[in-house]
């Protein structure tokens, strides 16, 4: 139901076309999304973006979540040995459902981004009574 | 790349590949270092008889990991348990649960008494101190 923006034609060329002004990392953060009956909750994951860094926005359909990793280099160490990288995070979801966007609620904690987007009322399921005449 | 190779075919068969090539791009974007990597990614960096372990460990709290010191190996361990509702309907999983391990040998004995760990959005910080006997000893030289 929320898939990632692959074709070409509706956005603008792939980020990994064009050059970045700083050269700090972008990373793709891996992420879980799963639908309750009400909701949509995507979990990303962006250690070392703190709270001001987070920068949501969806547009129509198109959900964009961006972070900004505050962690910094400590001083008086000197790196010996590194299997990951202090970077931004950055990435695009299609989502299929209309959502009511005065209530979306997002949250980060420990690194986590959870992001819980209520559906609209017309996308939610409903019930029809079958009378009998 | 606009301009198609076959035209008089009406349809071009290099599209799809090149899809596919920008899917690849996006996908592989984030993995700068190797592509199956150990979980927790651990960075380690020297001071002046100190060392800074770090690991990226997000949605992990301080009760869910363990840190173990024996002499100059350093020991972290812990679980990840999906907290998602019940009857809820996956669409994308792309996180990793359950049990971790990594252990790190450092370069010196570190005094187990002066660990300091904490977390800081998701990444865990272990500062850890060497040894009063293990650290190396200036000598002075006399002149005769």
């Amino acid at each position: 139901m929320a898939q990632e923006v692959t074709s070409a034609a509706q956005n603008p060329p792939a980020p990994a076309s064009l050059e970045r002004a700083s050269n700090r990392p972008v990373f793709v953060p891996p992420s879980d999304i799963y639908e309750t009956r009400d909701n949509i909750v995507v979990l990303a994951e962006m250690p070392g973006v703190g709270p001001d860094g987070v920068d949501i926005t969806l547009e129509r359909r198109v959900l964009t979540i961006r972070g900004r990793s505050s962690a910094v280099e400590r001083a008086g160490y000197q790196r010996v040995h590194s299997e990951y990288a202090h970077g931004d995070y950055e990435r695009v979801f299609t989502l299929s459902e209309n959502i009511d966007r005065d209530r979306i609620e997002a949250t980060l904690r420990d690194g986590v981004l959870h992001l819980v987007l209520p559906k609209a009322e017309t996308a939610r399921p409903k019930r029809i009574e079958l009378r009998t005449s | 790349m606009a301009l198609s190779e076959f035209p008089r075919l009406g349809f071009d068969p290099f599209l799809e590949l090149r899809r596919m090539q920008s899917e690849m791009n996006r996908l592989f974007s984030g993995y700068g270092f190797a592509a199956a990597r150990d979980f927790p990614p651990i960075n380690i960096s020297l001071g002046e008889n100190r060392v800074l372990v770090s690991a990226e460990l997000p949605g992990v709290t301080s009760g869910e990991v363990t840190l173990n010191l024996q002499d100059d190996v350093m020991t972290l361990e812990g679980k990840r348990e999906p907290k998602a509702q019940e009857n809820a309907n996956w669409q994308r999983r792309e996180r990793a649960y359950g049990s971790f391990s990594r252990t790190v040998q450092l370069p010196f004995r570190v005094d187990a008494e002066k660990v300091q760990a904490r977390f800081h959005n998701g990444i865990l910080e272990v500062e850890l101190e060497r040894r009063e006997s293990d650290r190396p000893k200036k000598i002075e030289i006399r002149a005769a």
